[in-house]
């Protein structure tokens, strides 16, 4: 089911929690709203539910104005973040619950809640009571819940906020299969941009009540709109650069100008994975010492120190690592591959400049 | 340790912290004789002297001291105040707290610190107030005169009394329930497509029950043994409008000692079994918050 934000905002007495968000999720989407706490995506998930009145804007389901439609007649489907079961309902009674309102046949009710249960992995603990189950049977149980009435919508504020980190990977897993077999539209909150990432077809990224990119966990990593979303998304190294001599300089670093007059600054990001390393000494144009090693798996996070104490993160494959005989303290050469100009002076980002500079402008400019 | 700090196998079974706040032996002997006796000399002593007094003559003479008309008749009147006095505070306790537990409104600060207002005034006051509003002299008492309407020194007078002064007990139990249990569990209700009423009957209700239940027991004890509110509006007419604590009152004051220990034996069994429920609900209630407790990090595997 298509759902639509034109131009929604929501205040709460003097205290604007959303302003002029407008976005739009396509049937059987998922979507995930991410941003920092008091962001304002959950108030929007909860405008979407009809649990909160937006005070101005409109909100469209399949093309049709919903905005004081109450939020039993929504058809939706809202897991909370506490998950909010009801504890003096067995597990049954609880997925039944939206049957029994809707006054549904007990033969098919029966058949709805054992069908749930047992695709959730929860055949067996219908009579027990919620205290009685683990964090993620409860989770389960809050979803099964919201999905038993057949809800065209799903949404999941901070699903996997409240269960530790072990069954926080498996429960995303078992969303995204969940929402492929099911296939119904999903819109989920999260202040965790990994989750996002790898959880959903499309990321909204909110800051402040504001709307600052929707797009692609590829789109949003790779070309970000300004600054907060390519802080927000990922590791980010950023340099303030001053322009002297005609180029842009920091410590023993420079860059080309970018059209900036002498004396100007210039900020300047780049993703760990743009700085390329070497324990030969002569191949790169830098050197550094590797300060810090963070083992991550397969991949190593490093933290590099230049002659004049500038830090620099970036990462490189283990076996990369080992081959090249590297440790904590050893010496390496470095280079810049691609960067992109984050503001210039007093201007923010404008997505003219926001192009990705290769390691030939670099060089230029050494 | 060097401070003379004993080192019995209590205290060297408790976490190290525990050793530098452990008061010295005779100085908790001591609190604890005094809080001991004082309950012992101030509380049991006159609750036993209740019993002693009552049956002082005997089974027989205990048993026809209740069977007085009047006695009967004050019984009976007590129990028919506190049938109409807490199912009316009951309802009114279970909307003040859905009102101030759920919503945000203005004077909601105002309203809490009124509920109260019936603990912190005498129940002498709360008598004098009904007087003042509905007696023959009162604001209202020629107006009700001429329609005949009797409040004061008759029942009406007596059950707006004892619901004033037990007003706060459900309210009050309810309040810091509901607002710990938070609205997430009535939302979620709301989303599978409940009314307000499901969602109260369903959901609200069941996970009040039982702290609803401490209420209305402690309110129902208060309506039963109050004594100063409905003294100033009865007027003491016996076997009309009279309740047990007053009756209890005039027997005494006619040295009738069989009688009023007798009477009062009942407000004193009334006290105990509340007592008890009392305990009972609270062990009950603090059980299940323990395992209403699920949200936290605390899950466990099965």
């Amino acid at each position: 089911m298509s759902i639509e934000l034109r131009h929604v905002s929501k205040r709460f007495g003097s205290v604007s929690a959303v302003e002029d968000v407008s976005l739009t999720v396509a049937d059987g989407e998922l979507v995930a709203l991410l941003g920092p706490s008091g962001g304002g995506k959950t108030t929007v998930l909860r405008m979407i539910a009809g649990l909160e009145v937006p005070t101005s804007g409109d909100l469209l389901v399949r093309g049709e104005r919903v905005n004081d439609v109450p939020v039993q007649k929504r058809n939706i489907g809202f897991v909370f973040q506490s998950y909010a079961l009801f504890k003096t309902m067995s597990v049954f009674d609880n997925v039944a619950f939206g049957l029994k309102i809707r006054n549904t046949p007990p033969a098919e009710m029966q058949a709805r809640v054992d069908e749930l249960l047992k695709l959730f992995g929860l055949d067996g603990l219908g009579r027990r009571l919620p205290h009685q189950l683990s964090g993620g049977q409860r989770q389960r149980v809050a979803i099964a819940r919201a999905l038993a009435p057949r809800p065209s919508v799903l949404l999941l504020d901070e699903p996997f906020g409240a269960v530790d980190a072990k069954i926080r990977q498996e429960l995303r897993e078992w969303l995204v299969r969940l929402h492929r077999e099911l296939h119904v539209t999903t819109i989920f909150v999260t202040h965790d941009q990994e989750e996002a990432m790898e959880v959903s077809n499309r990321i909204v990224i909110f800051s402040r009540g504001r709307l600052e990119q929707i797009g692609s966990p590829r789109d949003v990593y790779e070309q970000p709109k300004n600054e907060f979303v390519a802080r927000f998304i990922g590791v980010l190294n950023v340099l303030e650069l001053t322009v002297r001599g005609g180029a842009a300089r920091l410590n023993e670093l420079s860059f080309p100008s970018h059209g900036v007059a002498e004396g100007e600054t210039l900020r300047i990001g780049f993703r760990p994975y743009a700085v390329q390393i070497s324990s030969n000494l002569q191949e790169h144009p830098h050197s550094a010492v590797i300060r810090h090693v963070y083992f991550l798996g397969v991949q190593l996070r490093l933290e590099l120190e230049t002659p004049s104490g500038l830090i620099l993160r970036t990462r490189i494959v283990k076996d990369e690592f080992l081959r090249q005989g590297l440790e904590q303290g050893s010496s390496v050469s470095f280079q810049i591959r691609e960067y992109r100009v984050l503001s210039t002076g007093a201007n923010n980002l404008s997505p003219e400049v926001a192009t990705v500079h290769s390691a030939a402008n670099f060089a230029e400019g050494i | 340790m060097a401070h003379g700090i004993p080192k019995g196998p209590q205290v060297a079974m408790n976490s190290k912290s525990r050793r530098g706040i452990e008061e010295p032996e005779f100085i908790r002997k001591v609190l604890i004789g005094i809080a001991v006796g004082f309950v012992g000399v101030f509380l049991l002593l006159p609750l036993a002297n209740v019993f002693a007094q009552a049956f002082a003559k005997g089974w027989s003479a205990y048993i026809q001291s209740l069977q007085q008309p009047d006695t009967r008749s004050a019984v009976l009147l007590t129990l028919l105040v506190s049938a109409i006095c807490v199912p009316l505070n009951l309802v009114f306790g279970v909307i003040a707290a859905w009102a101030v537990a759920k919503f945000q409104f203005r004077g909601k600060a105002l309203l809490i610190t009124l509920i109260d207002l019936p603990f912190s005034v005498s129940p002498v006051v709360s008598g004098l107030i009904y007087v003042v509003m509905f007696g023959a002299q009162g604001y209202l008492g020629p107006w009700l005169d001429s329609k005949d309407i009797q409040i004061i020194f008759a029942v009406p007078g007596i059950v707006l009394a004892t619901l004033f002064v037990t007003f706060p007990f459900v309210a009050r139990e309810l309040i810091p329930l509901m607002e710990a249990q938070g609205s997430d569990a009535e939302q979620a209700a709301l989303t599978l497509g409940a009314t307000g009423w499901q969602t109260f009957r369903y959901v609200t209700l069941p996970s009040v029950k039982w702290g609803l239940l401490y209420g209305v027991i402690l309110c129902n004890a208060r309506a039963m043994g109050e004594f100063g509110a409905v003294s100033v509006v009865s007027g003491h007419i016996s076997g009309v409008t009279e309740t047990l604590p007053l009756r209890i009152e005039k027997l005494h004051q006619e040295y009738q000692s069989v009688g009023a220990f007798s009477a009062a034996s009942l407000l004193a069994i009334l006290a105990l079994i509340t007592l008890g429920l009392k305990t009972w609900l609270e062990r009950r209630q603090a059980a299940e918050q323990a395992l209403g407790q699920y949200d936290s990090l605390s899950s466990h595997e099965h």
